[in-house]
């Protein structure tokens, strides 16, 4: 066991760092001058922004990454990936998220891309692996359904066979980014006798299709990070399949197959429970330590220290199975769960030290300690329970999957 | 960056449990249980000749000079099978402080005794007062060149009953001194505790004890920084391998036991008990395999003693979790004396208290965060 890069990762590590730090723009540097409504909604926005300079920023931003071959690094080399190992994408995903830059490509880097390189036609690939990769399409993914969230499999948007079109109806729920997006790729049925996992196709579409309607749903948090996407009558070429058709739901899964460490959340937990403990400790004005509650208050942040730093290892682990040429199994579910179920103890942990000043929202307010970060991540983290598979679809998947009890 | 074990470490974990699968039945467990000594002489003796006293031992000593994490792995296998005996006492609270601090002649005298299996070990550290700071040293210790005389009461010492030695921790003008006192004298008066884990722990009364200083006079606490280090480490490895077995039974149990037609396991409430179980389990061994790799890589002091912390606070709550879920899964059946999965509740209770528990850890993560 070693915690330790070896010489040659280290190498990496500091060619990603020294990177990030000559090339990232101004506009994603941490800092307080930067709003955290730039961090969260990131460059998918930023690319369609009225504003000149966001959108400066997010083009400067890609062709830094796009020189290196760094926007999509876990994409073979022949598909324009960079071809990067399993460990040093694990430390180039440490390196960016330390920095806080933002993600390029979105969807069509993450998803989209490796599933149409595994199950794409070669006609596929080589019209819309080269768009994503210069950052000038992205994409989003429609696969929930207003009755069909964790049970996703009954989706009923249907699509029918037209000649040499698909014509869909119906909608879907939660499609995040689509409002910026210029594709969608979505579930959708196309044979309502078969089997529920057996009677969906794998589509993909222009989002400017007649018929495709997106509306941005306003969150608890005033936030518009989802949709909803209405299909009235859209036409959609049959060629427009990735894989079989009817055999959809494998070709999504293989999507969701794709195993992530998570160690973006572990760095975001770390950099704001730290910042936190700097708080508690040095604000010169504050009184936080002579409070009668404070010793409960020190232990719960030690906690969330001490919880951070297994949700590190969980990441770790991840890796290492992977570097070893293992298959991560029910591990992934375990950070999902553990990660989301961090991040909302730790929102609570810091709402809980600034006692009323956890009532202000503002960033910008004059009394707000720590920019009200915990404030909006309190309201925020809540969804992070909920979506890519709830906590409770977490803990079935390890418990039948992982540890082979009964599906009940 | 590499969590996973070595060949090595594959081949040490693996040749363990096969051993202990034979060697240390359920039925000894038990039996180990309602013994006076607490533990089996024959185990004892195939131990050493597996080289597992002597594992931390160098090899100039008679032993075969593994480092700290190698026997963690061993020790997470001894969890698993709840091996009773003075394992730990004789090689934690034993060879570590001789290897850290004894002189060559200490060195020389005990470590190749310890390797063979030939004698056993304590550390006389509690008293009366249950603290594991600094300040809960207050048995006497008066120096006279290289001898200590010790005199007043030792608490939950574990393995006393059968100690041939104890590192008895006392206080002079100095400070805390060390001293190695032989067990068959006059002034060393053993009382045997009835326990929880119905291990063997032990009231010592020390009048007039005799004994050879171990380290400098007044600079005894400092000198078991690395003692205490290790031992918390190795009850954190303990719990993880307890752990791991508590979980694997409950998840078989949930597997065939059958109620409302269906085994129980089918239903989530149980399922996500299991899934919590795992985490936990798992979140356990990486902090604790953490620390370790800290002692045996030789990373700072800080860095040391926050890794240490941190595995024993999270891994006496983890664990307590874990085998408070078992017992609920196993409904009924668990909580009668012949089921075995309570063996590893009440243990767990034990390695949670020893060297303190999540508070008292999360206490000095606390303080070491400046907070």
């Amino acid at each position: 066991m070693d915690w330790q890069d070896s010489p040659e990762q280290a190498q990496f590590r500091t060619e990603v760092a020294d990177f990030i730090q000559a090339r990232l723009p101004e506009r994603y540097r941490s800092g307080d001058e930067n709003s955290d409504e730039t961090q969260t909604t990131g460059w998918q926005a930023d690319r369609k922004s009225n504003d000149p300079s966001a959108k400066e920023s997010a083009i400067n931003w890609a062709d830094a990454l796009a020189e290196k071959g760094w926007i999509a690094p876990h994409w073979p080399k022949e598909y324009g990936g960079a071809g990067l190992s399993v460990m040093e994408q694990f430390i180039y995903n440490q390196e960016m998220a330390k920095a806080d830059a933002p993600p390029v490509g979105g969807m069509g880097v993450s998803l989209l891309g490796p599933t149409m390189i595994v199950h794409g036609s070669e006609e596929q690939k080589a019209e819309h692996l080269p768009k994503i990769l210069s950052g000038e399409v992205a994409w989003a993914q429609g696969y929930s359904e207003p009755s069909s969230g964790s049970d996703l499999a009954s989706l009923q948007t249907r699509a029918i066979r037209d000649g040499d079109d698909f014509v869909i109806n119906g909608q879907k729920i939660w499609t995040s980014g689509a409002q910026y997006a210029d594709w969608l790729f979505a579930l959708v049925r196309t044979d309502p006798e078969a089997p529920k996992h057996r009677g969906i196709s794998f589509l993909v579409m222009d989002i400017t299709t007649p018929g495709l309607t997106v509306r941005p749903i306003i969150d608890m948090g005033w936030q518009e990070p989802f949709n909803e996407t209405f299909f009235e009558d859209v036409r959609v070429s049959t060629s427009n399949v990735i894989g079989e058709e009817n055999r959809g739901w494998y070709v999504g899964m293989t999507l969701l197959d794709f195993e992530r460490s998570g160690i973006s959340g572990a760095i975001e937990y770390e950099r704001t429970i730290k910042e936190l403990i700097e708080y508690v400790n040095s604000e010169p004005e504050n009184d936080i330590k002579t409070r009668d509650d404070f010793e409960s208050v020190r232990h719960q942040i030690a906690d969330r220290y001490l919880e951070v730093n297994v949700l590190f290892n969980f990441a770790f682990r991840i890796v290492s199975m992977q570097n070893s040429g293992m298959v991560p199994n029910y591990e992934a579910s375990v950070n999902k769960m553990f990660g989301s179920e961090t991040h909302q103890r730790l929102a609570r942990t810091g709402t809980k030290v600034f006692g009323l000043y956890s009532n202000l929202w503002s960033e910008e307010n004059e009394y707000a300690p720590m920019r009200s970060l915990f404030t909006r991540d309190y309201v925020r983290s809540v969804p992070h329970t909920i979506f890519s598979g709830s906590s409770e679809i977490q803990r079935n998947v390890i418990a039948t999957r992982g540890l082979g009890l009964p599906r009940g | 960056m590499d969590l996973g074990l070595t060949e090595m470490q594959e081949m040490l974990k693996n040749g363990a449990r096969d051993f202990l699968e034979n060697e240390c039945p359920e039925q000894l467990v038990r039996d180990m249980e309602e013994d006076e000594a607490g533990y089996s002489t024959s185990l004892w003796e195939k131990m050493a000749e597996q080289g597992w006293q002597g594992l931390l031992i160098p090899e100039e000593h008679g032993g075969a000079g593994f480092n700290f994490l190698d026997l963690c792995v061993l020790l997470e296998e001894f969890g698993r099978a709840l091996v009773p005996g003075p394992f730990m006492s004789t090689v934690l609270g034993g060879a570590v402080p001789l290897i850290e601090i004894g002189s060559e002649d200490q060195k020389a005298e005990f470590l190749p005794k310890i390797a063979s299996g030939d004698v056993i070990f304590t550390l006389a550290l509690t008293e009366p007062s249950a603290r594991f700071d600094e300040e809960g040293v207050q048995c006497q210790a008066s120096v006279d060149g290289n001898n200590v005389t010790f005199n007043g009461v030792k608490l939950f010492v574990p393995d006393a009953n059968v100690a041939d030695y104890m590192i008895v921790a006392g206080r002079s003008e100095k400070g805390v001194t060390l001293g190695i006192v032989a067990t068959d004298q006059d002034g060393v008066d053993v009382t045997q505790l009835q326990t929880i884990a119905r291990d063997k722990q032990a009231e010592v009364k020390l009048n007039n004890a005799q004994g050879q200083l171990l380290g400098v006079e007044g600079e005894g606490w400092e000198a078991l920084a690395p003692v205490i280090h290790r031992y918390t480490v190795g009850e954190c490895a303990y719990m993880v391998g307890l752990a791991q077995m508590d979980f694997e039974i409950s998840v078989d149990y949930a597997k065939e036991r059958v109620q409302f037609g269906r085994p129980i396991g089918s239903f989530q409430a149980i399922q996500h008990k299991c899934a919590d179980m795992v985490t936990d389990v798992d979140g356990s061994r990486f902090i604790m395999y953490k620390a370790a790799w800290a002692i045996s890589t030789g990373q700072s002091d800080e860095e040391t003693q926050m890794s240490v912390n941190m595995a024993k606070a999270w891994c006496s709550d983890a664990t307590r979790r874990v085998v408070a879920h078992g017992q609920q899964i196993h409904g009924g059946i668990g909580f009668t004396k012949d089921y075995k999965i309570q063996l590893y509740f009440r243990r767990q209770k034990r390695a949670e208290l020893s060297f303190g528990d999540a508070d008292y850890h999360r206490e000095l993560v606390a303080q070491q965060l400046g907070i």
